[in-house]
This record gives structure tokens, C-alpha cells and sequence, in this order.
């Protein structure tokens, strides 16, 4: 059998089949903040007809878009990573109130083992604390058969429901059958102010409804096709959900699995007669004690994270080595390499503006989330906080307000644009209320970058490339009362280390927006600009440029006699090599050398 | 013909590691199996060590290579493929390119790139293949289609038909670079005939 697209077979990517599902279950309005590893459900989603898709400035904004279309009787998506969900809390509590009129869906994709995140929360303790069911499927093709019940359940229950994906869901290809899209109608207005308006008298009577639905979910969670028995062998019996299942069925193929697709609110008497029924009851899940906490609590005695890590990925050896040590064999050990972690890129505009602060060793330097964390390593070193999205403004405040005068001329934000406008702007309206001194970098490079190049507030475009509204920071950051707003080139290593020297050590707040564009963004690789390359006769080995930790630079050591014959000094200790496949012309490396060795190739 | 199998491929962000994981799932879904694959986004273009999971067989649940199993290990960098060894078992076929990619720590003369590395391969009784891809890719006439080169490369340890890969590439892609990727998988593949 040929695979094609003829017999309906598509190969897709889990946010991709989270897109073409959302379209088939007929979602008209989706927002989300991008965030490793959801991004690419709106990305895809905005290439369908009949969807408004948009990247919203955060997850909260996102949630309350999502909520607002589902007010007007459509349904809709909002979309996030773990984090986001933290962002997103607000109006994701009180939705669970209100419900909607069009299904709601809150897809929230997790980061195990945090291979592009700065924690590991599980999130399914949201569904428990919001009191809101929760499906969590297994591979792509669920995943898009799954989410036409999770806007049916939300419909039928009156609830937004949430969709957990992990990084093994939303970055696994798989077969995938493309479905049809259910019919739609437009948004009409309906006021409900009994259910829509959450004042306390209102929401004490809509809190009662939330324990009725539940209570619903919980008896609809006993026949769910979603929760199924996959029988086999009861000596041992495993509950797993997610991911973790499909290791469980390569480590344990002849084994009796009950499959959760409906994480919470659990089916009790489905758990309970399952338990029963086997020798030994073993809970696979990975990340937190969820299924295993909630089904302890229903008196079921089960194995879970007394054998298997509560930290990190799991894949189907760890589940075996944990259940049965014995069955796994050696392994070859691993060899003792050098690392190989990411790096700016070559002609990142943000390395300039590290290199500087790297100059500055008394200086705090309070970070943030994006491309630019990665000024935390050598050689630059240059970031001394990163907490999470928008921190760096509202830590360096906190941070002057302990030091008082001892921290002036010592402290400074830096954070992206796309970071800034998600949580870093109300934090530079508190630096300024509160007359604080720290100053704040904004790097402008125009893009949300770090997750792949969704464009934002700033871009001038919107999530389709159409012309929109670009955000004038040097106005916004006045109107917030920001009197010494500037801006500096960062490729201009000289004048922009002197402006930002300047600025942290005044004592009234400060905001140095360092602009120049993404050298990825295609319009910057289109226009090719003129590379460097190293004249070998004038390096003297200073390994100036070598601070600057480019990829596009390397280092030659050399011996005393290969100083010799090169016609270098004997002691020169080697020399720098600039790869001008690799260059993209930013020269700062040019602005370092004092020896006239980088030399600009002009175009021919 | 195997029924099953699990192929990792490995390298830097930007040596077109996800497009021959591509052609190569493609192939296997041709050929009748089913096949998921795993990658991890993110960090790629930033230069940091990437890597692919694929498996293929009659039904596949995980989408991750169990250390110990991978069949085929397709490494586009030397250090990339030595970094993968708790992956592989004594049966193990490794395609290899001998291309050498500094990471930071050695392009700023802070650690060194170990040399023999494909010794300590070898040395445990893996079939290593090594070759340069880059000039085969340069024969051919792009140095772009390395990575399909790889692939043809490896194309010579399963059993799926050449002309399957063949017709994947002229399926997938883009129609200017067609020919040459062609000529590319069909010079890897010829290098390395097992």
C-alpha cells in the first residue's frame, strides 16, 4: 500500500494534526503567545480557511480572546506552553464559572526534561485546581480524533476544556487521517449576565454549577471511549495516559493497560474494577504523582513514583529498567565530549550589547526569556537572573529598592521586544511610579525569535504577514514616563557600550533600546550583505574577537615553531580565523580589533 | 526485508538533518510501515547539537530510539556521531560525514576536538562508514544536497527499493532542486554500496 494523500493519509507533526483537528471541529477563533512546544498549532492554523487565527501579546490576552469568541457562540482555541498556563490562570479559573456559549479549548503543551524551558510544572494539576476536565492524548492521530470530543464535551458539559500535549505529542510525526470540517454559523450576541458576569452573587450560584458539571464529567469519564481497557496479561496491570503509554506498550506489550485519554476528572469505578482485577497495579506518568496521588486517594494500593523518576523524560527503557531492573542489558557508556550547547547566532545583534555588559563585572545583570539567555554563556557570562517572562524590569526594581544607594550605577534589565511587550511593560510602569533608578535594554530585533519567527506587536506584521500597527517603544516607553529614552546600534560595539555605561549609572529610570533586525529574518538573508574575513599577516593573537564567542570565529593554537614559520612573534600563542561561509557582516569583531586584522570583503 | 528498525540521525542545527529524516520516513511510509518520528525544535538554528528519532515497523507506539537500539545511526559531524554511542549495540551500522564542527568551547581554544574519535567506535566492534559528504554533494554540483547524499548513503543498509527514495525526492522536493538531489542520493549510495 502506497502512502499518499489520494486515501486521505497525512504525515503530520502533533501540532500540525492539533491544527487540522481544530479546523475539522470547526474552531473560528484561535489567539495564542507562542511558546516552545505549542507554537506551531497557530502558525499552521492561520493557513486554514474560515479561522481567524492571531498571535496574541500573551497567554492571558490569548485566553481572554478565546473566552470572548466562545461568548459570541463560536468555538474557539487559545494556545500556550506550560508557562503560559501561569500567565493564563486568571481568566482560565474564572472560565470555569462562567463556561461559554461556542466550545472552548485551552491547549497547554508541557516541556518535560525543559529541553526549551525554564521549568517542568505538570500541568494537569491545572485541570484539578480549575476544577476543568482534561484529555491528554498519546501520539498525532489521537490527538486530532481527540480534540473533535474535547469541543463536544465542552458544548455538552458547558465547560472550557483543557488539552495537554507534551514535546513527544507536539514535535512527533505521524499518520494522520484527514477528516471532514463540521458545518459552522457565525457569532451571534446573546447576553446571559446570570452566567457571563462574575460578581460574588452571580459566581456563588455559578460556583454550585461547577460542582453539578463535574460530577457529570466524572459518570461521562466511565463510558468515554477516550478511557479504554486494552486487555492482556493481570499479573501486571498498568494506568498510564500521554506519552508514557506508548512506552508502556513497547516495555510491556503482553501487559493489561487501562489508557486514560480523559486525564481529569478521573472514572473511578473503571480504575477501581481494573485494579481489581490485577496482581500488581502500576501507575506510568510522567513528571508528577497525578493519577497515582488521586488514585491512592480512592484507597487503591498501586506502584508508581515509588519506582519510576518524578524529573524529566521518560521512554520505554526507563520504564522497564524501573519495573524490572533485571530485564535490560548494558549499555555502552558514554564518551567524554565536549558539549555542544546552542549559540547566538553569527551576527546576532544581541551579542554586542552582552559583550559590553560583560565589561561591566559590577553590575548585575537581570535577564529574560528569548534568544538573548543565551548571553548567560561563555565566553560572554553576561546575565546574572532569569526567571520568566517580563522578571528582568521588575527584578532590577526590587533589586534597587533592597540596595537603595549601594546598588546605583549597578543594575540593569534586559529583555526582547516580543518579552517586553508580553509582561515587561506594566513592570517599567512600576520602575517608573516608583521611582526606581534601574535601567532597562530593550533588544528590538523586530521578531519573536526564539520560537521560530512569529512575527508581533513590534514586526509591522501580523500572524499572516499582512501589514499591521508597529509599536513605537521610544513613544510608549514616554508615555509611560520614561524621560531618557534611547536608542544605539549594537553592532556599534564603541557608542553603544558608551550610551549604556551612561545610562545604568543614572540614578532615574532608563530605557536603551538596542535595534537592529534578526540576522535569520529572510529579508536579512536575502540582502547578503558584505562578509569579514581575517588578515592572517596582522593578527596578533589578541583573542579580542575570540570574547566575543561568535560561531563564525575560530582559534588556531600554535606552537613556538609554527609561530615561527607563520612569521609571527614566538610567542604568540595562535590566531583567529574568521569562517566567511558562517559571517554575516555585523562587525563587531571589527570594531574589537585593534591590530587592523578583520578586514570588510567588499562586495565585487 | 526487516520488519522493524530504528534509525537516529544526529548533527548541528543547519546541516539539514530534518530534511533527510524527512525523505527517509517518506520512504519507510512507501514501503507500507508505519513510522513516527521525534525531533526536538527550539534551539536548531542556533547551532547546538540536533537530533532525530525514527521508527519504522508494523505498528510503532514510542516515538523514542531506546538507548542500546538504534539500528542506523546517520551522523553529519564526527563528535556528533561518538556522542551517540549509549544509542547504539554491537550490530549497529553508523553512516558517518567527515565533517568536523567546532562547538564553543573548542573554537574558543577552551577544550579540544578529540581526535580518532570514530576509533572508539570501531573499537567495539560497529561498522562505521565514513564519508565525505560535502564532496559528493560538491561533485554533483551543490553543496547543499549533503544531507541527501547522507541519506543515499544509508539508503544502502535497508531494504526499502532505491526507486522509492527516488520517487520521495521527486515527491517532496521543490522541483528546481529535483535532479540534483537525485544525483546526490544516487552518488551517496553508490560510495558506500554495501
Amino acid at each position: 500500500m502506497a502512502f499518499d494523500s489520494s486515501d486521505n493519509k497525512l504525515w503530520l507533526s502533533g501540532n500540525e494534526a492539533i491544527a487540522l483537528g481544530a479546523w475539522e471541529a470547526g474552531v473560528q477563533v484561535a489567539s495564542g503567545y507562542p511558546g516552545t512546544p505549542s507554537t506551531e498549532i497557530m502558525g499552521n492554523l492561520a493557513c486554514y480557511e474560515g479561522v481567524y487565527a492571531e498571535w496574541a501579546p500573551n497567554e492571558k490576552v490569548g485566553l481572554e480572546v478565546a473566552i470572548g469568541a466562545s461568548f459570541a457562540g463560536v468555538r474557539a482555541l487559545a494556545t500556550m506552553k506550560h508557562v503560559g498556563m501561569n500567565v493564563a490562570a486568571d481568566p482560565l479559573f474564572t472560565a470555569a464559572y462562567t463556561g461559554g456559549r461556542g466550545g472552548l479549548v485551552v491547549l497547554n503543551a508541557d516541556d518535560p526534561q525543559m529541553h526549551s524551558s525554564q521549568n517542568e510544572q505538570d500541568n494537569r494539576n491545572y485541570a484539578f485546581a480549575a476544577k476543568l476536565p482534561m484529555f491528554e492524548p498519546s501520539d498525532p492521530a489521537e490527538a486530532k480524533e481527540m480534540l473533535q470530543q474535547a469541543y463536544h464535551l465542552s458544548e455538552q458539559l458547558d465547560t472550557p476544556v483543557i488539552f495537554r500535549i507534551t514535546t513527544r505529542i507536539a514535535h512527533v510525526k505521524g499518520v494522520v487521517n484527514k477528516g471532514e470540517r463540521i458545518q459552522v454559523s457565525p457569532g451571534t450576541i446573546e447576553k446571559m449576565p446570570g452566567k457571563f458576569v462574575m460578581l460574588p452573587g452571580n459566581a456563588r450560584v455559578r460556583r454550585a454549577e461547577v460542582e453539578k458539571r463535574m460530577a457529570a464529567a466524572r459518570e461521562l469519564a466511565e463510558t468515554l471511549p477516550e478511557n479504554r481497557l486494552e486487555d492482556g496479561d493481570r499479573k501486571r496491570g498498568f494506568i498510564t495516559s500521554g506519552t508514557p503509554y506508548n512506552y508502556v506498550k513497547e516495555a510491556f506489550p503482553e501487559a493489561a493497560v487501562l489508557k486514560l485519554g480523559m486525564v481529569w476528572p478521573l472514572p473511578e469505578k473503571m480504575i477501581r474494577e481494573f485494579a481489581d482485577s490485577v496482581d500488581e497495579l502500576f501507575i506510568v506518568e510522567e513528571l508528577d504523582p497525578f493519577l497515582e496521588t488521586h488514585i491512592k486517594a480512592m484507597g487503591i494500593d498501586c506502584h508508581g513514583k515509588d519506582l519510576i523518576p518524578n524529573q524529566g523524560e521518560l521512554n520505554s527503557f526507563i520504564v522497564r529498567k524501573s519495573i524490572d531492573p533485571d530485564s535490560v542489558g548494558d549499555l555502552f557508556a558514554p564518551l567524554d565530549l565536549p558539549m555542544r550547547p546552542p549559540n547566538m547566532c553569527a551576527g546576532c545583534p544581541h551579542r554586542g550589547i552582552f559583550y559590553s555588559l560583560s565589561k561591566m563585572k559590577d553590575v548585575f545583570v537581570s535577564g529574560d526569556i528569548g534568544c538573548y539567555t543565551l548571553g548567560f554563556l561563555p565566553p560572554l557570562s553576561a546575565m546574572d537572573s532569569c526567571v520568566c517572562m517580563g522578571a528582568s524590569v521588575t527584578i532590577a526594581h526590587g533589586m534597587a529598592k533592597a540596595l537603595g544607594k549601594e546598588g546605583e550605577g549597578k543594575l540593569v534589565a534586559v529583555l526582547g521586544d516580543s518579552t517586553f511587550m508580553h509582561s515587561g511593560i506594566t513592570g517599567l510602569l512600576n520602575t517608573v511610579y516608583n521611582q526606581s533608578y534601574a535601567s532597562v535594554i530593550i533588544l528590538d530585533n523586530r521578531i519573536t525569535a526564539m520560537t521560530g519567527h512569529q512575527n508581533n506587536p513590534a514586526s509591522g506584521k501580523n500572524i499572516k504577514g499582512e501589514p499591521a500597527n508597529a509599536i513605537d517603544f521610544e513613544q510608549l516607553c514616554k508615555a509611560v514616563g520614561v524621560k531618557r529614552v534611547v536608542v544605539v546600534n549594537p553592532h556599534d560595539i564603541d557608542a553603544s557600550r558608551k550610551v549604556l555605561k551612561e545610562e545604568i549609572e543614572s540614578t532615574e529610570p532608563s530605557v536603551i533600546i538596542s535595534r537592529a533586525p534578526c540576522v535569520l529574518l529572510p529579508e536579512e538573508i536575502k540582502r547578503k550583505k558584505p562578509v569579514y574575513y581575517t588578515n592572517f599577516d596582522n593578527c596578533s593573537g589578541c583573542k579580542s574577537c575570540i570574547r566575543l564567542g561568535c560561531p563564525a570565529i575560530s582559534w588556531h593554537p600554535l606552537t613556538k615553531e609554527e609561530a615561527v614559520e607563520r612569521g609571527y612573534k614566538e610567542k604568540q600563542k595562535g590566531y583567529a580565523e574568521i569562517a566567511e561561509v558562517q559571517c554575516n557582516g555585523c562587525g563587531q569583531c571589527a570594531c574589537l580589533c585593534k591590530f587592523d586584522a578583520i578586514t570588510l570583503r567588499e562586495a565585487n | 526485508m526487516k520488519q522493524s528498525g530504528n534509525i537516529l540521525f544526529s548533527g548541528v542545527g543547519g546541516q539539514g538533518i530534518l530534511l533527510a529524516s524527512e525523505l527517509t520516513a517518506y520512504a519507510q511510509l512507501e514501503a507500507g510501515f508505519d513510522v513516527k518520528k521525534s525531533e526536538v525544535h527550539g534551539m536548531a538554528q542556533r547551532g547546538g547539537s540536533v537530533e532525530a528519532h525514527l521508527r519504522y515497523g508494523e505498528r510503532v507506539y514510542s516515538p523514542l530510539i531506546e538507548p542500546g537500539t538504534a539500528d542506523i545511526l546517520v551522523a553529519f559531524e564526527i563528535m556528533e556521531a561518538a556522542r551517540y554511542l549509549p544509542y547504539l549495540h554491537k550490530d549497529s551500522a553508523v553512516v558517518v560525514n567527515t565533517q568536523k564542527i567546532l562547538p564553543p568551547a573548542v573554537a574558543m581554544g577552551k577544550a579540544v576536538y578529540p581526535d580518532d574519535i570514530l576509533d572508539e567506535l570501531t573499537s567495539r566492534g560497529i561498522n562505521v562508514v565514513a564519508l565525505d559528504a560535502f564532496a559528493v554533494a560538491r561533485e554533483v554540483g551543490e553543496p547543499r544536497t549533503a544531507n541527501v547524499a547522507m541519506v543515499g548513503a544509508m539508503s544502502n543498509f535497508l531494504s526499502v527499493n532505491k526507486q522509492v527514495f527516488l520517487d520521495v525526492i521527486d515527491t517532496r522536493v521543490k522541483e528546481a532542486f529535483r535532479d540534483v538531489n537525485k544525483k546526490a542520493f544516487e552518488a551517496g549510495r553508490e560510495l558506500v554500496y554495501a
